[in-house]
């Protein structure tokens, strides 16, 4: 209906004027911050420990939210010491449920800001920020007759996803699972009852006790090993042992694998400052700031008081550590966790590579 | 006031460079603690001032819907006006200052942000952040010393047309924020020549600064008059509906202007406020430009509430000092700052809203007539500039 559309239109426009110079989704923020549709949010409904060092948040996703397949991750946005952080989790819920919600579940990681921040801080009522679900770590269609899933610590996240959603389309599954001790398997129990009814067959590894599996011992344990649509969740390295030992069977391709990659980023005294839309690479001496080394090597810079209070000499870094000249503070991106810290270059100095979306 | 460095009694004789280069550093120290501390208390300050400011002006809006009956104009006036002033002080300023950039929230960020004042964001960010925060005070490179229009220096030319200067701050204080514009744009410059004003730059703020007006303008005086006629019909008084809340807006933009006016003129127009000559800020160390902030800020003291309403701007010296920290943190690192004036010798110039405001309009009375005695000579041997490095 075009006269309707157009009356519609209109009749937003004087919405907007009414709000301006802010938009009226600004308002709408303040009065109910699940409905704003372009800012996704969720409220956490529930929370539930799972082991000492994992909690299982229960997430009722706002508007905007698009559902997500067997798998997938999402990332949160947590506010912590209010400062946003993005970290990205597996969603452990079932696919398709009724009243629109979804669980992640969080692992403790050594000094993780997030990981620990939603440990011990959260509780039902408080609003994370979301991403849409992403990730190409999906179950396959038509569905495999034989399935494998090879998962260590919180590498069953997303295995516990699929496993909710599609056990009963899935023949024959086998789960191998390794964590330090049989306390520490996150869903543990409701793993085990699946076992006992039948429905898989688990093997679980004590590796504080066992020690690691390694890929070829894997194969003593599942015979029909490479028969197998494979899916893979767990420490890098572990994961490297797997992709090499199916290449070398010549079953890469039936080797699925999610990689939670905690970049870790160690503060060092200059760098490389790479400025990703034009490709240019400046050296970043310790102790220069950006600013003044890109301009010296020729590349023109948006700079105002060049001291560090004007703000208008920022630029998105994508990856990478900055250090602040004035007080040594640390400012850290990573792209994995999708940041874009916006950094002030006229007093940040390189602290290692760094990537700026610039 | 005359520049620090044709004073007969130098202010800051007692202090040596390596003074200066220490109390930088104590000052650093102060900033440091606070950004230690920085975090979870500062975004829940921001936050619930930007909660609170909406749902004031919301609830405001919502009471000036009958606006035909006097009880309620008067509070939804009295409600609009103080949800602009926290709007454009508390909210606007500070975060247009970078002082939450820090929580990487894209909706609370300096280069997001956008505020009901005629200036847009970007323009405002130049003139305020980076020219008036950087050259503080400094004849000739400050423009917020009289801000184009007026002589608040002796140092400032006389020219006859200052003499309407109380006349011509009376009016910028009813209409601040077109004032500001008009300052961030350069009006004055920019339209003195054929040149300038043809120049395509200049013209696309002006059309921004203009469509910016034209929004606000259509928002106060047609939209929201617009919302009370249904119930002035139904009173049978439309007309008064319609100019009840075009007054009511008038009013409180009007209170908000006077003001802001009224706060910023407090920030470095009262006496004992120093200004510092052109010259002295060539090769200015950090030392030396904090040492600059520190004189030529003045903060108004008062209550709690007080300080909320000025933005903090009560505590223009802090603000000067650090004006990237969250502005709700000066209060608290105040009596450092203090202590340390008190310790170099420096004059904290501080007093009620009431003396502040007078002390500056008197001094825009003063300077409207030319000087009476001839300005002293340049003392280039002073300080932020120090004498060695003059000679180096």
């Amino acid at each position: 209906m075009p006269v309707n559309q157009t009356l519609r239109n209109g009749a937003w426009r004087v919405v907007e004027l009414i709000t301006t110079p802010v938009v009226p989704a600004d308002y709408l923020d303040v009065i109910a911050p699940l409905r704003n549709p372009t800012v996704l949010r969720a409220r956490i409904e529930a929370v539930r420990p799972e082991t000492a060092d994992a909690v299982t948040l229960e997430l009722r996703p706002g508007r905007g939210w698009e559902p997500h397949q067997p798998g997938q991750y999402v990332r949160l946005g947590v506010d912590v010491d209010g400062v946003r952080l993005w970290r990205a989790y597996s969603v452990t819920s079932a696919a398709g449920r009724r009243d629109g919600r979804f669980t992640v579940t969080v692992n403790a990681v050594q000094d993780g800001a997030v990981s620990g921040h939603l440990l011990r801080h959260a509780r039902k009522g408080m609003l994370v920020h979301l991403d849409l679900p992403a990730g190409d770590f999906v179950l396959t269609s038509p569905r495999p007759a034989k399935a494998l899933f090879v998962t260590a610590g919180s590498g069953i996240t997303p295995v516990m996803g699929m496993l909710r959603s599609a056990l009963p389309e899935l023949g024959d599954v086998i789960v191998v699972h390794s964590a330090k001790t049989p306390e520490d398997v996150v869903f543990g129990a409701e793993l085990r009852e699946l076992a006992a009814q039948g429905r898989i067959r688990l093997i679980e590894r004590h590796t504080r006790a066992d020690g690691r599996l390694k890929p070829a011992a894997l194969a003593d344990l599942v015979p029909d090993l490479f028969e197998r649509e494979t899916w893979a969740c767990g420490p890098g390295d572990m994961l490297d042992d797997l992709q090499e030992h199916w290449a070398d069977a010549g079953a890469a391709e039936r080797l699925h694998v999610e990689r939670f990659r905690p970049t870790v980023l160690v503060a060092g005294d200059g760098g490389t400052v790479t400025f990703e839309k034009s490709g240019q690479v400046v050296d970043v001496a310790a102790g220069a700031t950006v600013l003044d080394a890109a301009e010296a090597a020729g590349r023109l810079m948006r700079s105002g008081c060049r001291m560090g209070i004007c703000f208008k000499c920022v630029l998105p870094m994508r990856e990478g550590i900055v250090r602040d000249v004035r007080d040594g503070k640390l400012t850290t991106a990573t792209e994995v966790d999708g940041d874009n810290v916006l950094i002030q270059t006229c007093i940040s100095t390189a602290a290692g590579p760094c990537r700026l979306d610039a | 006031m005359t520049t620090l460095q044709r004073k007969e009694v130098n202010p800051i004789a007692h202090l040596s460079p390596e003074d200066i280069e220490q109390l930088g550093r104590e000052l650093d120290a102060i900033r440091d603690e606070v950004l230690a501390v920085r975090g979870e208390k500062d975004a829940r300050h921001i936050r619930r001032m930007i909660a609170v400011q909406r749902r004031l002006e919301l609830g405001s809006r919502a009471v000036l819907l009958f606006s035909v009956f006097p009880p309620a104009w008067v509070l939804g006036t009295i409600g609009l006006s103080i949800s602009k002033i926290l709007e454009n002080m508390e909210i606007g300023h500070n975060i247009l200052h970078g002082q939450y950039d820090f929580m990487r929230d894209p909706k609370i960020h300096s280069t997001t942000w956008e505020w009901d004042s005629a200036s847009p964001a970007e323009q405002w960010k130049h003139s305020h952040n980076e020219l008036h925060h950087k050259y503080t005070n400094v004849v000739g490179r400050d423009n917020d010393l009289g801000y184009g229009i007026m002589r608040v220096d002796e140092q400032q030319k006389w020219a006859p047309a200052h003499l309407g200067q109380p006349f011509y701050n009376f009016v910028n204080a009813c209409f601040f924020e077109y004032g500001i514009a008009a300052y961030d744009l350069e009006l004055g410059r920019n339209l003195r020549t054929r040149k300038r004003r043809n120049n395509p730059e200049f013209r696309a703020r002006a059309r921004q600064v203009l469509h910016k007006i034209r929004r606000q303008v259509t928002r106060d005086y047609v939209v929201h008059p617009a919302l009370a006629l249904p119930v002035g019909f139904a009173v049978g008084n439309p007309l008064g509906a319609l100019f009840g809340t075009m007054a009511a807006n008038f009013v409180a933009n009007l209170a908000r202007n006077l003001w802001s006016h009224s706060v910023i003129m407090c920030g470095h127009f009262p006496n004992g406020v120093e200004t510092f000559e052109r010259t002295s800020i060539t090769g200015e160390t950090r030392g030396e430009w904090y040492l600059r902030q520190m004189l030529g800020s003045a903060n108004i003291s008062g209550s709690k509430l007080m300080h909320i309403m000025t933005g903090n701007l009560s505590h223009q010296i802090e603000h000067h000092l650090f004006p990237d920290l969250p502005a709700s943190r000066y209060a608290e690192v105040a009596p450092k700052v203090r202590a340390l004036f008190e310790r170099y010798q420096l004059k904290y110039v501080t007093g009620p809203l009431v003396f502040q405001v007078a002390s500056a309009w008197a001094k825009v009375f003063r300077l409207a007539l030319p000087n009476r005695k001839p300005a002293r000579e340049i003392d280039h041997s002073i300080p932020p500039r120090h004498p060695a490095e003059v000679a180096a």
